[in-house]
């Protein structure tokens, strides 16, 4: 049989239209709040650490180079810089992600608040989404409420042990050895995450062993906790923000356990960005920064169910 | 293969949590009870293969409890099961050519030839000259199957179907 070659966007043109339209509402809505917009490079000589996220390589003269997966190191070089608040609206790329929600290349809006934290921040997150969306509904809450209204256990103090058998028995045996961390995502993802509620709903204080590149502390019963959040619409995660780490040291660790993970799981060693850590030790303002993904922004507001429906081309178009 | 049994996947999807592991969500059919259900395996993960061949087989007939299928090139015969034969059931005709699913020798599920002719055995008596008109209703063949088929055509009549969609394609002949 002939094939036939997919030469047209996978999102038809009033998706297109209304892509362009909430490209600039974002835009306008940052403006009057006086943040900055920020351009920063998207090919960079260095990337994250992060055990679960994969540059795409390029090269540069010879040089190995890689293709941003966010614009969050840059931007924090910018806020050691004194910029002030700022915001970046620009493409992000990640190796190996394509699905009905992923696409190895995508749209990202990140954004930091100079002095706030990250309760501060949820309470944009929320003006942000209700901006474009009057009618949706906004709900907050714990990580640990949340496992304990579906699983009746504490992500916080259950036992590597007992997570584990949970884990085994919403899936399959594999996951019998697994990380705490890798264990708590598999439970939240398949257990919780279909049952949370329409609308937006944040979820704050995230396990320790989650806390990426946010400040931990103490929650109000006394149980170490992350200071980071996400925000979930309609059940599809959208956006990921932290009361952002500050101490270029404890940075520094968290650079080391990241590669000791990676070596672990037998993963390409990714060099820590020198530059990041030296602004951090020269002074990161306080802050809480946040990012969402505007393409999943756009398949909630258009009822979408795949990602293809709301870009031009996404990757198997390309 | 999945806890000893044969699946088909049906779908498979990648979670990726932001920061997390990614893994997939597949959705599986298991092949010998015909029931789907939802695995998470860990991306990477390997499963094995399960050991099936589709061979082409043409259908004698039916003996109460087996439906009997021949391999035309060595005549071996083999007996399937009313749960293999499945939804295949209502389109199967003699010496049709059938492709049977084999798991270790034995039918595992049978899929009819894409279109068959078979003589409509039950209908409303046809309407005649309405043939350019739309409207349809639904006749029995002769292999227990219902489809709708042009109000023109009358009992007797032989017609093509696509046994995928269960589609009247066309009129062959008056018997």
């Amino acid at each position: 049989m002939e094939q036939v070659i997919q030469w047209q966007p996978g999102a038809n043109m009033a998706a297109l239209r209304q892509r362009s339209r909430v490209l600039s509402e974002l835009r306008d809505f940052f403006q009057q709040r006086q943040v900055m917009e920020v351009d920063v490079p998207l090919l960079s000589m260095t990337t994250v650490t992060d055990l679960n996220i994969d540059s795409i390589e390029a090269r540069n003269e010879e040089v190995a180079a890689y293709l941003q997966t966010s614009p969050e190191y840059f931007m924090k070089r910018l806020l050691a810089s004194g910029s002030g608040d700022i915001y970046s609206l620009g493409k992000a790329f990640r190796d190996a992600e394509s699905g009905r929600r992923h696409n190895p290349e995508f749209t990202l809006l990140e954004w930091y608040r100079c002095g706030w934290d990250e309760h501060q921040l949820m309470d944009e997150v929320a003006e942000l989404i209700v901006t474009l969306a009057p009618e949706i509904a906004v709900r907050r809450c714990s990580y640990a409420e949340l496992f304990i209204q579906h699983l009746q256990v504490d992500p916080h103090l259950i036992d590597l042990a007992n997570l584990q058998s949970l884990a085994v028995a919403s899936s399959s045996e594999s996951w019998a050895d697994e990380t705490r961390a890798n264990c708590l995502d598999l439970l939240f993802s398949v257990l919780i995450e279909p049952q949370l509620d329409d609308g937006l709903v944040l979820v704050y204080d995230y396990p320790a062993c989650q806390a990426a590149l946010a400040k931990c502390a103490e929650d109000s019963q006394g149980r170490q906790v992350s200071r980071r959040f996400e925000g979930f619409l309609n059940r599809v995660e959208l956006a990921n923000g932290y009361c952002e780490l500050t101490d270029a040291e404890e940075q520094a660790g968290r650079f080391v356990e990241d590669q000791r993970l990676r070596k672990l799981s037998g993963k390409a060693a990714v060099t820590a960005d020198q530059r990041l850590l030296a602004a951090m030790e020269s002074g990161l303002p306080e802050c809480a920064g946040v990012a969402m993904g505007v393409d999943r922004l756009l398949m909630q507001l258009q009822g979408a169910d795949s990602i293809d429906q709301v870009m031009a081309f996404s990757w198997k178009r390309c | 293969m999945l806890d000893g049994d044969p699946c088909s996947i049906l779908e498979n999807e990648l979670v990726k949590p932001g920061k997390g592991q990614a893994f997939n969500r597949v959705k599986l059919r298991n092949l010998k009870s015909g029931r789907v259900l939802e695995k998470t395996f860990k991306s990477g993960e390997q499963l094995e293969a399960a050991d099936v061949m589709d061979t082409d087989m043409q259908y004698l007939y039916n003996d109460g409890d087996f439906w009997c299928f021949m391999e035309p090139d060595t005549f071996e015969q083999h007996q399937a099961t009313e749960n293999a034969v499945g939804d295949a059931l209502i389109w199967l005709s003699e010496q049709d050519t059938c492709v049977v699913t084999l798991f270790n020798g034995v039918p595992l599920s049978v899929t009819p030839p894409n279109h068959v002719e078979l003589e409509i055995v039950e209908t409303d008596p046809g309407l005649r000259g309405d043939t350019a008109q739309g409207g349809s209703k639904p006749a029995k063949l002769i292999t227990g199957a219902v489809v709708k088929v042009p109000l023109f055509l009358d009992q007797g009549e032989i017609i093509r179907v696509d046994t995928r969609t269960g589609e009247y394609q066309g009129r062959v002949s008056s018997k």
